[in-house]
């Protein structure tokens, strides 16, 4: 089955919400609203001629000069008797970012979707039990968002000005673009 | 031929040695740590090489690895410690008897390493107390024998009422155990 034909079949059921489609390095991905996350991926799984059974991976995405669409969900969808695979894309605002949870669909998204809470601070709503998975429970942030540094502001034995930091203050992405537009 | 470690500086005579207590003790606990291995990466790897037999780590008096703090004098940290294992390291470190000495093996676990981001531990001083660092990206095994014999050289020459003392309650109180 050929990228087009996965397309025109998806497109039977949901006509209106396919909002974007790409294939890069030939694989087939679409953007649909968060709303048709589940629907779109159960007419996936039960469907005669995808069989798309298998989530291989679910994860988030930031981009924070997208207004209202920063962050993002990436599911990654697997067929094991078709030899098909497709990924999924939908994007929500930063100020309420609330997605449908899948466990229901796929009982391996619980922790996915709990690692992708853990970094990015996307919502499941309906997930058992939403809570920190890799990170300690006291943190206070989404760590993968990228207003926050990746380097750690206790360290102490680093001269800042040789690693591209200046000073002792965690400088923000905000700063940095700031900084980057004046220069 | 049996080596076997001198005798502390003392009055010697016919039928009689005389020194201090803090000598005898401290030769005997110097030439019997046990070393409580918490190995997370790499640097557990080179420690594995240490301990076998081409190093041989049992030549120092450490034939036991003990696997229970309780009856463990050194603790080795040899790798990453993320800021999630923080904690429990800390539990392993009050879970071990007096007197108690920490070695940090590697960069990671002396200063976070090249692992400078949020999840990782800048350093197992920001829990617990070291008394020994071995520098090294992993170190070589001579470098973590090195170590071991500092330790040895600490426990040899240290007062019995040092962890009595008011200094070291002040660093234990900065840490916040016991």
């Amino acid at each position: 089955m050929t990228n087009q034909e996965i397309l025109d079949h998806i497109r039977t059921k949901f006509t209106d919400d396919i909002l974007s489609f790409d294939e890069p390095y030939g694989m087939l991905t679409i953007e649909i609203p968060p709303a048709k996350i589940t629907s779109l991926l159960e007419f996936l799984r039960d469907s005669e001629e995808l069989k798309m059974a298998f989530l291989t991976d679910l994860c988030g995405m930031h981009f924070p000069n997208q207004t209202d669409r920063e962050l993002g969900m990436v599911y990654m969808v697997h067929s094991w008797t078709k030899n098909l695979k497709m990924r999924i894309k939908s994007f929500v605002s930063i100020k309420s970012p609330k997605v449908p949870t899948i466990c229901n669909i796929y009982a391996a998204a619980n922790w996915m979707e709990r690692e992708t809470f853990d970094f990015y601070g996307i919502l499941f709503e309906g997930h058992p039990d939403l809570r920190r998975i890799m990170n300690v429970d006291e943190m206070d942030y989404f760590p993968q968002r990228k207003q926050y540094p990746l380097e750690d502001g206790t360290r102490t034995d680093k001269e800042d000005q040789y690693f591209g930091r200046e000073g002792n203050y965690i400088q923000t992405f905000d700063q940095r673009a700031d900084k980057q537009l004046n220069a | 031929m049996v080596k076997i470690s001198q005798a502390p500086p003392g009055i010697e005579g016919p039928g009689f040695f005389a020194t201090s207590l803090d000598k005898v003790i401290g030769l005997a606990r110097a030439n019997s740590l046990w070393p409580l291995p918490f190995a997370t990466s790499c640097c557990g790897i080179e420690f594995m090489a240490t301990m076998g037999s081409n190093y041989d780590l049992a030549r120092f008096g450490m034939e036991r690895m003990s696997f229970s703090p309780r009856q463990a004098d050194i603790l080795l940290v040899a790798g990453t410690i993320s800021k999630k294992l923080g904690p429990v390291l800390r539990q392993v470190y009050e879970q071990m008897a007096e007197p108690k000495w920490v070695m940090s093996i590697g960069a990671c676990a002396s200063s976070g390493g090249i692992f400078d981001t949020y999840s990782v531990l800048q350093g197992i001083d920001k829990v617990i107390p070291v008394d020994v660092y071995v520098p090294g990206c992993p170190p070589r095994p001579e470098q973590i024998l090195d170590g071991v014999l500092k330790i040895q050289e600490l426990a040899k020459n240290e007062s019995l009422r040092h962890r009595n003392s008011s200094e070291y309650q002040a660093l234990m109180d900065q840490y916040k155990i016991g």
